[in-house]
């Protein structure tokens, strides 16, 4: 069984759980759905942001010139990181010199990448998540299943039992209403003590120098309005030219993430609030290496949604801790492979090839294909399994010879009928173990075929 | 040695994609036949309540009834015609003196039919505009004239580019992160209600 099979086995090993969050995860899609008919020009906004994404791809190193100068301008202070490492020491330099102790995040799937979490509190300093999904994954001590619902694994009373043991809630509580309230007093206070505000960006305007941050929480906005300090962590792919493309993108975003028409706050920051510091943090981390590549830089027009982890088969009956990384489902299993091929060979398996994740992806990433594609070059590479090699050599060298696919053929029917169905399901390796063997036919389809012409 | 930032922009210059061409997208063919009721059904379907009156005189009387409005001790206003606030905003320097606000009543420039939602600065505020994300409930206070179809036609209006902070806030806040369950009062305002005056 491959890597990502195996990480699935305790969500499908659990039957109830596994059709619970199956139609949990369903449900956002149904959402999704519903949004998206209702705008008569969804199909040209996905056109227009597909192709906005490529065109600024395709002048990646002046859009971001123009960012940094226009920012500075501004008065933000624009750095640049190489990869993960640099991100996370910008950034533990900036609050060190600053002598910040207390640092709350809104969310950020950058830094969840770079594992800027760890890296902080190793340095002595605390860092809150305050998105509520992201805040009780915090207090479980997991990493997110979900880039936009990260809790969305967990049961009500298993929240309501995370937080009496570390926030002190009465015991017993299952009301999300009231999970909530307790979360939202708990974060106030550390909103109200903390020295300095991180935040994600979702879009960044060339033509301005300013950037977009959405949250349905307020959370971001109370992370960087109170302390004097906001630091701003963005992946070099979340550039767009000009002001007037935002709304193509903010009409797809939370349309095609949570079926809202736009979540709460859409808030734009140009500059540092007065008396008060901006710093944003430009970071690569192996994105100029798939924009290098021709197969796979559409992975770079990604807008994080979640529509494809939603409507994914694989996604919803294996749940997001299955994938091992930090962004999971189908554009997870496109971009992990990038970043790490050995880690992270067997996901682009973990896919039907469906093409659902297609056919919702906002900016037309053709996740699928990409898919297909990843598996064709691990293989090339030697990154997938020996078995399977082996098998594929097999088939290749059976069905280039149809006199031996023809025999093969009559000895599979002719065995297949002799042995016991539980030694062919052992045969068949990891395939046949949920599956029953097929009552065979007696006679091929060609052979079928052959006969019914004769009528 | 080179800088990261040289070294970044090599490596994306070395892997420039082949050209393709900027697409126009300043318009939506989207046009509502009538725009305040097809904003206020945005308002409500994001959770927010819209109240539609006909004068800032009326807009006084709408507000003060609000029972946000009627419990609230902490008020900040900067629609003092509509509520007049208890907090002297000018006198606040630090941002967490706000903590204990309940209301505010602030000015929204436009509304977006298509989402609800509102557009607000913080050019009165400045560095006190924690004050709209403190609060525990939040009026905004809209021209009934000034509403556009879609956030196409926002942006048309919008001059961005200077130094500034500027948000649109459709409703109130919200999270559905425990079993999708819907709640509101995330972390920011527990109700927002949009008056359109006139």
């Amino acid at each position: 069984m491959n890597a990502h099979a195996r990480a699935a086995e305790r969500l499908v090993r659990d039957d109830a759980r596994l059709h619970w969050h199956d139609a949990a995860v369903w449900q956002v899609r149904t959402k999704r759905d519903r949004a998206a008919r209702a705008v008569p020009d969804w199909e040209a906004l996905r056109d227009a942001a597909s192709r906005i994404k490529l065109h600024t791809l395709s002048r990646l190193p002046e859009y971001l010139e123009e960012f940094e100068r226009k920012a500075s301008a501004l008065g933000a202070r624009v750095h640049w990181a190489a990869d993960a490492a640099e991100h996370n020491a910008i950034v533990l330099g900036l609050l060190r010199e600053r002598g910040v102790t207390r640092l709350v995040k809104s969310k950020s799937m950058l830094t969840e990448e770079c594992h800027l979490n760890p890296e902080l509190e190793r340095a002595g300093i605390e860092v809150i998540d305050t998105d509520l999904g992201e805040r009780i994954v915090q207090l479980a001590h997991e990493p997110p299943s979900h880039i936009v619902l990260p809790a969305v694994h967990m049961k009500r009373e298993e929240i309501g039992e995370l937080f009496h043991r570390t926030i002190g809630t009465p015991g017993g509580l299952s009301d999300p209403k009231q999970l909530t309230e307790a979360a939202r007093q708990h974060l106030r206070q550390k909103f109200m003590a903390s020295q300095a505000g991180l935040t994600g960006v979702n879009f960044a305007i060339a033509e301005t120098g300013g950037f977009v941050v959405c949250t349905n929480e307020g959370n971001a906005d109370l992370g960087v309005s109170l302390p004097p300090i906001h630091i701003a962590c963005m992946g070099l792919e979340k550039l767009i030219p000009r002001a007037a493309d935002l709304p193509v993108f903010l009409r797809l975003l939370a349309r095609s993430g949570t079926g809202q028409p736009i979540t709460t706050y859409t808030s734009h920051f140009h500059g540092p609030r007065p008396g008060g510091e901006l710093h944003i943090v430009l970071v690569d981390n192996g994105r100029s290496t798939l924009l290098a590549s021709e197969t796979h830089r559409r992975a770079l027009c990604c807008i994080r949604c979640g529509a494809c982890m939603n409507t994914c088969p694989v996604y919803r009956r294996s749940g997001g801790h299955s994938y091992g990384t930090t962004v999971p489902g189908p554009i997870g299993s496109v971009l992990s492979p990038a970043a790490d091929p050995e880690r992270n060979a067997s996901l682009p398996f973990a896919s039907s090839l469906c093409g659902s994740c297609s056919d919702v992806c906002p900016v037309r990433i053709d996740l699928h294909s990409q898919l297909l594609a990843w598996r064709r070059e691990l293989d090339v590479r030697g990154l997938t399994p020996a078995a399977k090699r082996r098998g594929v050599a097999l088939a290749s060298f059976v069905l280039r010879r149809p006199w031996m696919y023809r025999l093969a053929g009559k000895m599979v029917r002719f065995f297949g009928r002799l042995l016991p169905a539980g030694l062919l399901r052992t045969l068949s390796g990891g395939w046949g173990r949920e599956r029953e063997v097929p009552a065979l036919p007696a006679r091929s389809f060609r052979e079928e075929w052959r006969g019914r012409r004769a009528l | 040695m080179r800088s990261s930032r040289e070294k970044v922009l090599e490596r994306l210059r070395q892997a420039q994609p082949p050209a393709v061409a900027l697409p126009d997208v300043a318009t939506s063919p989207v046009r509502f036949d009538d725009l305040p009721a097809r904003f206020a059904q945005s308002v409500t379907d994001v959770a927010g309540s819209c109240l539609r009156v006909g004068s800032m005189a009326e807009a006084a009387a709408a507000i003060r009834g609000l029972p946000a409005a009627q419990s609230a001790r902490q008020i900040v206003s900067l629609v003092p015609e509509v509520l007049p606030g208890t907090v002297a905003l000018d006198s606040v320097d630090d941002p967490h003196t706000l903590e204990g606000v309940d209301l505010a009543v602030v000015p929204g420039e436009f509304g977006v039919a298509e989402n609800g939602a509102v557009w607000l600065t913080d050019a009165v505020l400045k560095q006190r505009r924690a004050v709209l994300f403190v609060t525990q409930h939040l009026v905004l206070v809209v021209p009934g004239k000034e509403l556009v179809h879609t956030l196409h036609d926002a942006y048309a209006r919008l001059r961005l580019g200077a130094a500034g902070f500027g948000l649109f806030i459709a409703g109130p806040s919200k999270t559905a992160d425990i079993e999708q369950a819907l709640v509101i009062g995330a972390h920011g305002a527990r109700s927002a209600t949009i008056v359109l005056v006139g």
